[in-house]
């Protein structure tokens, strides 16, 4: 949370403005490293009042998701043989669902990661799956950080600024 | 108001119906919501055999949105299934970047129109202005 030197007399509506330039700032900056892309910026524009959560729901989803899939091709890879159609068939499942949340740099890890298993590396693959959980782990932290920046602006009275 | 003007007004509701056939949670909200979001009164089934189930239950749509890659019944087959047992709504393929051999195979299972994942409203409205056949 800002803190406001000298002046004590800020209106309701400089901590909104306060609020939505920070929001602004950290989105953009998602979207400068990569982490974030225009299809995100799709998906919050489908939120609306009917379905006031639908940002967060479809996020939460995708962590769901994102963790199953993870877990089965860790167990995959440390089966023996490896079944890397198998594993391919779960990085497959998870460039698609991080790329319709526009999740840029898990959707580019799967991208690799489907050419090691393609390959049959086993090393490549097991770099690549530590690789894909901890920008898994990263985007979720990230956007954690975003949502609750929403809340704070729409609880302020304030509307939350999409990305140009 | 005058009863004469009262008969004869149609429902707001836009009438076209979809089903959407995917195994993906995240893709399944995301292309309900877009279908709802234009008026497309819609189902949602997670595999291909869910599809022809539902059909075999009676139930026809305007517009099936059908993802390739599933389990039990892919796209594919399940796209296959449907024109054989006559059934002529307007199928959209929908999947994860493919290669043009995919597509193709895709396409001669009985597709009208093929859009890589992710669906934006864009797309959705290019593939809803191709609905020929009303369910």
């Amino acid at each position: 949370m800002p803190r406001f030197h000298g002046q004590s007399n800020h209106t309701p509506m400089d901590v909104v403005n306060q609020l939505r330039k920070q929001y602004a700032d950290y989105l953009a900056s998602l979207f400068h490293e990569g982490v974030l892309d225009d299809q995100f910026t799709q998906l919050q524009k489908l939120q609306d009042e009917s379905n006031p959560d639908f940002t967060v729901e479809v996020a939460s989803l995708f962590f769901v998701d994102s963790d199953k899939l993870i877990d089965n091709m860790a167990a995959a890879l440390e089966r023996s043989p490896v079944d890397f159609k198998q594993v391919d068939a779960d990085v497959h499942q998870l460039k698609g669902s991080s790329s319709s949340i526009g999740a840029t740099r898990v959707k580019n890890l799967c991208i690799t990661f489907r050419s090691f298993c393609e390959a049959q590396s086993y090393e490549g693959c097991l770099i690549c799956l530590q690789q894909v959980k901890n920008e898994c782990a990263l985007l979720k932290d990230k956007l954690q950080n975003l949502f609750s920046m929403e809340q704070q602006i729409v609880g302020a009275g304030g509307s939350v600024p999409l990305m140009d | 108001m005058p009863t004469s003007q009262l008969h004869g007004v149609s429902s707001p509701k836009c009438e076209v119906t979809a089903l959407v056939v995917d195994d993906d949670t995240v893709s399944q909200m995301i292309h309900h919501k877009l279908l709802n979001i234009l008026g497309i009164e819609n189902d949602v089934v997670v595999n291909g055999k869910q599809a022809v189930d539902i059909h075999l239950s009676g139930k026809k749509f305007d517009l099936i949105l059908m993802d390739r890659d599933m389990p039990v019944m892919n796209g594919i087959e399940a796209t296959k299934k449907l024109r054989d047992m006559g059934i002529r709504s307007t199928i959209a393929g929908v999947s994860s970047h493919s290669s043009s051999k995919e597509k193709q195979e895709f396409f001669e299972a009985g597709l009208d129109v093929y859009h890589e994942k992710p669906l934006s409203v864009a797309k959705l409205l290019s593939v809803v202005s191709k609905i020929k056949h009303k369910a």
